[in-house]
């Protein structure tokens, strides 16, 4: 038998034992639960780098702010020289990766040219060579300007790793980042568990951990919100806001995001290739009732397919209402007629189109409905088919796509002008843009501002861009997405970024 | 004994060699082009171009005839080498043991309360009949009816949210495992609970069981004695198979409850063209199926050995 004080000391040594040992894990309460509904396939950064950005794992040498203007990030400052054709960024110089060796210029030129070979942001960027000049300055060297350069350092393929965390054909086999957390346990696909780092070299957070969980099923993912079991969830599906609202423990955080629903149209298909057949398509939307009955958001509908936050691409005066007496003008000046089923036609050839479309998003395959259904009233033929989002990539190839409608994230890479180039930057198109569109103003003009440095003429040609699409509907668009995410009140500090790169987790604080 | 596993290893093989080359026909005659979907699932659909496409292409040798692509895996399957995932690249048999551990452990759990249910209901319906056996065939018919996904919502629903006893969904703690297993289990001892039912009561019924009461035994000695065998080989036998359908089959609980189980990984790997996965899966399944009804054959001799050698 010990005497009373030495029981007292047994005591309390076992208590702080396991209070140290309670800190060590991630627990219920010393968590911030995340849910939202990709999973990643890998660690790679070009495959679901978004995953560990978001998490504030991996970082890039830029960043973007809510506006889309870049900002220092793993570098402190960058120059554009010899008219675009050279970027020197300068790092920061106490940047320490997760396994306590310090980042240099060679890890940061290793990283980027490990990036530049993956497909995805890097494709098409005219590099010639990606070199250190100093222990803290790296050159980009480019064989033509790109202006969108500092948007693509700014995307998750371009995160820097430490060289320890590549394996074998240059595939990241450890996420060894610089990010305020550091990966704690990695379970490919559906969970990773970050924990603070305490050496990070900004903001430090103030959370232990956070946990990332893949919840595939919307349904799901709003019971766990409801229940309090996740505190931050994202993609809220849009009838379940109501009662979301309604909580006392929950906020419902509304954001827009620079991604558009749009048709894809094939321009060079016999039906659609007239303009006149491609305004009276887009005449028949009723955009508003999508918007409304399916999003849930009626202030989302839009018949342009950039935002009007990125005001050089967004055209001032644009109508969006459903006019079905314009739209039966137009196919009737084009010579169809309808048939005694209600179907249009023309030299005994009924007016029927394919839209494909795909499930990863699930207001998508109710949306084409929606369009097949409106379409129908002035006499359009649509049938929907429901496939995996690759066939409309697929079918560009092959030239079989009718019509698709797609969800497209012009944010991926800040600058929108980086995606429009790939999307309508040639006669053919582009895998997720126009299809068999040819104008050349647009083409040659697109090009031509990756090097514009005025920025009074850079607007001006970006609004004859914008003009042309709206007027020759290439893409018909129907609506912005807004993202829904459920908070719990017992966090703080949450805010969206509109790019999707960060999920700001350092940010937050417990409410005490 | 020895013959019975000779024969069953031999069954192994033509099954193995069956389900492996089925599933890389019906894969390869599958439309659409493999590289764009693998594309797709790498980088994501905002990120699957032509370019990603081309770079799968070559890197996987797509380009290769659908032949050879079968000999390389017909080769490697010989050496015990399942492959990598044409997606995470990583190798199969890591991806499976991760998904199979968790369906079985779900799959178990899931049985171990059905027959907990199960068993004393059936028994029990079997023994009283009359409102109670109605009342359970009612309830049987209407668990069996109503979708999977509908019996774990409302289990959500109860349990989650109104009581908040267990989580919604994930996995890694024993308390998220007990409403899938409830899930499952309610929609198993539905269907096992009737087997049993039928079974006691043609037990119960037979002349053989009206003689050990009449000797004299009590209820239970008369049960012990004579019921409990007598029921258990169907009942053991059906078993068998339902696990097997269990732990293919629970595709719905599983990305209900975000389970990573081997049902919803599969049905991932489909819409991937993840064909190295898809063929360790369904090998694995194969396999599985060879080595249960194997068990349910020496269980069911060792419950009945009336029938002789075990062929």
């Amino acid at each position: 038998m010990c005497p009373l004080h030495a029981r007292k000391l047994c005591l309390l040594s076992f208590v702080t034992f396991m209070a140290l040992n309670l800190n060590a894990t991630p627990t219920e309460s010393n968590t911030v639960k995340i849910n939202a509904a990709f999973e990643f396939s890998s660690i790679d950064p070009s495959r679901s780098g978004y995953v560990f950005t978001r998490m504030q794992v991996l970082e890039t040498l830029l960043n973007v702010d809510e506006k889309g203007a870049l900002t220092a990030g793993l570098a402190s400052d960058w120059e554009i020289l010899e008219q675009g054709k050279r970027w020197r960024l300068t790092l920061r110089d106490d940047v320490v990766f997760h396994n306590d060796t310090p980042m240099t210029a060679a890890s940061v030129v290793a990283a980027l040219n490990i990036a530049k070979e993956k497909p995805g942001a890097w494709q098409g960027v005219p590099v010639q060579a990606i070199k250190a000049v100093s222990d803290h300055q790296i050159d980009i060297e480019l064989t033509q300007a790109y202006q969108p350069l500092g948007a693509i350092l700014a995307n998750y393929a371009s995160s820097i790793l430490a060289p320890e965390a590549y394996g074998q054909d240059n595939v990241a086999t450890q996420l060894i980042g610089t990010g305020p957390f550091s990966a704690y346990e990695v379970t490919v696909p559906h969970r990773l568990v970050v924990e603070k780092f305490d050496q990070y070299w900004g903001q430090k957070a103030q959370i232990e951990y956070a946990r990332y969980l893949t919840g595939h099923r919307a349904e799901a993912r709003v019971l766990q919100a409801r229940s309090g079991q996740a505190d931050i969830v994202f993609g809220l599906d849009p009838a379940a806001l109501p009662t979301l609202k309604r909580l006392p423990n929950l906020e419902v955080v509304r954001s827009d995001l620079p991604r558009t629903l749009v048709v894809k149209v094939n321009a060079g298909q016999a039906f659609l290739s007239p303009v006149e057949a491609r305004q009276a398509l887009s005449y028949a939307l009723n955009r508003q009732g999508i918007a409304m009955a399916v999003l849930r958001s009626p202030e989302s509908a839009t018949a342009q397919i950039l935002p009007p936050y990125m005001s050089d691409w967004y055209v001032a005066n644009s109508d969006m209402s459903q006019d079905l007496e314009k739209a039966n003008a137009l196919l009737a000046g084009l010579g169809w007629q309808k048939n005694s089923d209600g179907w249009l036609e023309k030299d005994g050839q009924v007016f029927e189109i394919d839209m494909i479309t795909y499930a990863d998003r699930p207001e998508l395959t109710t949306v084409a409905t929606a369009i097949q259904d409106q379409w129908k009233q002035v006499g359009v033929k649509l049938n929907v088919n429901i496939t995996n989002s690759s066939a409309i990539p697929a079918g560009h190839a092959d030239d079989s796509l009718d019509t698709a409608l797609i969800a497209r994230n012009y944010g991926s890479i800040a600058s929108p002008l980086g995606t429009l180039i790939k999307d309508m930057g040639q006669a053919k198109g582009g895998d997720w843009g126009t299809m068999n569109w040819s104008n050349s103003y647009v083409q040659s003009t697109l090009t031509e501002l990756l090097s514009e440095a005025d920025a009074s003429v850079f607007t001006q040609k970006a609004q004859r861009i914008a003009q042309a699409i709206y007027d020759e509907k290439p893409l018909i668009p129907v609506a912005y997405y807004v993202q829904q995410t459920a908070v719990n009140k017992r966090l703080e500090g949450f805010r969206f970024d509109p790019y999707e790169r960060s999920f700001f987790l350092n940010e937050l604080t417990w409410v005490k | 004994m020895r013959q019975l596993l000779l024969k069953r290893l031999l069954q192994l093989i033509a099954v193995s060699w069956g389900v492996g080359t089925l599933t890389f026909i019906l894969m390869r005659s599958l439309p659409g082009d493999m590289a764009y979907r693998i594309a797709a699932s790498r980088y994501g659909m905002d990120a699957v171009d032509s370019r990603a496409a081309d770079i799968v292409r070559e890197e996987l040798g797509l380009d290769q005839g659908a032949l050879s692509a079968y000999w390389q895996w017909f080769t490697d399957l010989l050496s015990w080498n399942l492959g990598n995932s044409l997606v995470s690249g990583a190798p199969v048999s890591e991806s499976l043991w991760h998904m199979l551990g968790h369906s079985l452990l779900l799959a178990g759990a899931g049985m171990a309360i059905a027959l907990i249910i199960a068993i004393p209901l059936g028994l029990a319906s079997a023994y009283w009949g009359g409102w109670l056996d109605r009342a359970l065939l009612t309830a049987s018919t209407v668990m069996r009816a109503v979708p999977v996904f509908v019996i774990g919502l409302l289990a959500v629903i109860v349990f989650a949210l109104e009581w908040n006893l267990f989580p919604v969904a994930g996995f890694g703690t024993p308390a998220h495992l007990v409403l899938p297993a409830l899930t499952l289990a309610l929609s198993l001892a539905a269907m096992s609970n009737r087997v049993i039912h039928t079974e006691a009561k043609r037990v119960f019924g037979s002349s053989f069981y009206e003689f050990a009461r009449m000797k004299g035994l009590s209820t239970w000695q008369a049960f012990k004695h004579h019921g409990i065998r007598n029921i258990a080989v169907p009942v053991v036998a059906f078993l068998g198979i339902q696990l097997i359908t269990v732990v293919e089959g629970v595709v719905m609980i599983e990305s209900l409850f975000s389970w990573p189980g081997i049902g919803h990984g599969l049905a991932h790997a489909i819409f991937a063209r993840d064909i190295p996965l898809i063929q360790g899966a369904a090998l694995m399944m194969g396999v599985m199926f060879v080595v249960l009804n194997t068990l349910v054959d020496i269980a069911c001799h060792y419950l009945d050995p009336r029938g002789g050698r075990i062929a």
